[in-house]
């Protein structure tokens, strides 16, 4: 692995995200539109806003840099880039770190200027940390994008890719608790989402936003980093230097 | 001296031996052509020597190395059928990119761009550009490198004839300073301007020889004709 080609990747890969204006303008303004959206349609109960409002600043990000992510990887490797990359010295943690990075960097001012509405002119009262909700912010972005680096290796056009989003990523918003508290689902429910990863992603932003701090959300961090790795590692794996 | 060896190599893809056995050698420092019409095996033949390709069987050696070893990802240049660079950049930012990762100096980047005469389209999104240009940005990141052996499937395909002369003559340059080129083609016309031929068909090797040795063995001075004949005689 060299930084040199780490951070020239990262650079590339911000560059041409900067050359799609409207992925950025969407993936900078949709999340503070939704907040808004949520925080009229709460108008009546603004206690559910408060509960619900600063754990979604954390993981719009997740679902962002999951879409962006699989579809960026699918293009690398239907455009035979990859194949390109493959064949020169370039170590895959060099690309896969090199992705991670620029996605970390787009990801913190995606959840600035989510944090910058929601507190500012949404009211969004929380008794935590903001600083630990952009932390698991950046935390999420990283799962997401370690997520969708590994299921791109299973998807062949753009249009499956963009499936796995409902398939993997909405289930997973359901039963994380954002919606209903996990002790209020069925049994089996609750137990698997004992085994998601946005489960902890959630539970770390729940705490974070109520005021809770130590061991708690130490165990949160550390569920959601180990997801990162063990995807990062199949993902990986999914880079081959030889194909059929 | 050989650049690259390939022994018995066999290579099924989509469940069909796609080449069935092959036995080559390469000259090192020599310009050859991989000449046969499309869909015999040309692309798996590169794809191997560049140590890409999935292979059932046999032994592919390039400078004396396995294909696909580490040391050779910085010794040997390869250009896809499909221009294989990034879309959304320009001609210099794709560049800059893969000058990055092979660690070349800044010259070797306007050393590239000169060389497939794309001088003046440096600040180019190569989105907007035509196919021939898109095909000339993926052969200036092969070149990037210096590599000692270059890999080219296709590279004249769709171009403008005056280019198409000039990147032969370069590929000769590249020739005469001792870079060894695989140059594969469709197209028979393009033959005359190989040092060495190959000729493939149907996975087959059907003929290791010279532009003037192949119109001295059939008597055709069309080299498609000598093509032709030699096929003929075969069957």
């Amino acid at each position: 692995m060299s930084g040199r080609i780490t951070l020239a990747t990262a650079a590339r890969v911000l560059r041409q995200l900067r050359r799609d204006r409207r992925t950025l303008v969407l993936v900078f303004g949709v999340p503070s539109l939704l907040l808004a959206l949520f925080r009229y349609v709460f108008d009546g109960a603004p206690e559910t806003f408060d509960r619900v409002g600063g754990p979604m600043v954390g993981i719009f990000p997740l679902v962002s840099m999951f879409l962006v992510t699989s579809i960026a990887m699918l293009r690398e490797r239907t455009t035979g880039t990859l194949e390109r990359l493959m064949s020169m010295p370039l170590a895959k943690l060099d690309l896969l770190v090199g992705y991670g990075i620029a996605f970390a960097l787009l990801a913190t001012v995606q959840a600035s200027i989510a944090s910058a509405v929601a507190f500012g002119l949404l009211g969004l009262d929380v008794n935590g940390s903001i600083w630990l909700v952009l932390a698991f912010a950046v935390l999420n972005a990283l799962l997401g994008m370690s997520l969708g680096l590994f299921l791109s290796a299973f998807a062949s056009t753009e249009f499956q890719a963009v499936q796995f989003m409902p398939a993997v990523i909405l289930p997973q918003v359901l039963l994380c608790g954002l919606l209903v508290p996990r002790d209020r689902m069925a049994p089996l429910l609750e137990w698997v989402s004992a085994a998601l990863p946005m489960t902890y992603a959630y539970d770390g932003l729940a705490r974070a936003t109520s005021g809770a701090t130590g061991a708690c959300v130490a165990v949160d961090v550390a569920v959601v980093t180990g997801t990162i790795l063990v995807a990062l590692a199949l993902g990986a794996a999914t880079l081959r230097r030889r194909t059929p | 001296m050989a650049a690259i060896e390939i022994d018995d190599l066999r290579v099924a893809r989509g469940g069909k031996l796609v080449l069935p056995g092959i036995d080559l050698e390469i000259a090192a420092g020599r310009l050859t052509g991989l000449l046969g019409p499309s869909g015999s095996g040309k692309t798996t033949l590169m794809r191997a020597i560049v140590g890409v390709q999935l292979v059932e069987a046999g032994s592919v050696r390039v400078l004396g190395v396995r294909a696909g070893a580490p040391e050779l990802r910085r010794r040997v240049g390869y250009v896809t059928q499909a221009p294989s660079v990034y879309a959304d950049l320009t001609v210099r930012e794709n560049l800059q990119y893969f000058a990055a990762v092979l660690g070349m100096p800044r010259g070797a980047i306007d050393d590239a761009i000169r060389t497939v005469d794309l001088g003046g389209h440096e600040g180019q999104v190569v989105r907007t550009m035509s196919g021939g240009e898109r095909s000339r940005v993926s052969l200036a990141t092969a070149l990037l490198g210096r590599p000692e052996v270059l890999v080219l499937d296709e590279p004249t395909v769709g171009l403008d004839p005056v280019l198409r002369r000039d990147l032969w003559a370069a590929f000769h340059r590249f020739a005469d300073d001792g870079v060894t080129l695989l140059v594969s083609s469709h197209v028979m016309d393009e033959a005359h301007r190989c040092q060495e031929l190959v000729l493939m068909r149907e996975g087959d090797i059907v003929a290791v020889t010279t532009p003037d040795e192949l119109r001295a063995r059939t008597g055709e001075e069309d080299l498609e004709d000598a093509f032709l004949a030699l096929i003929e005689a075969r069957a």
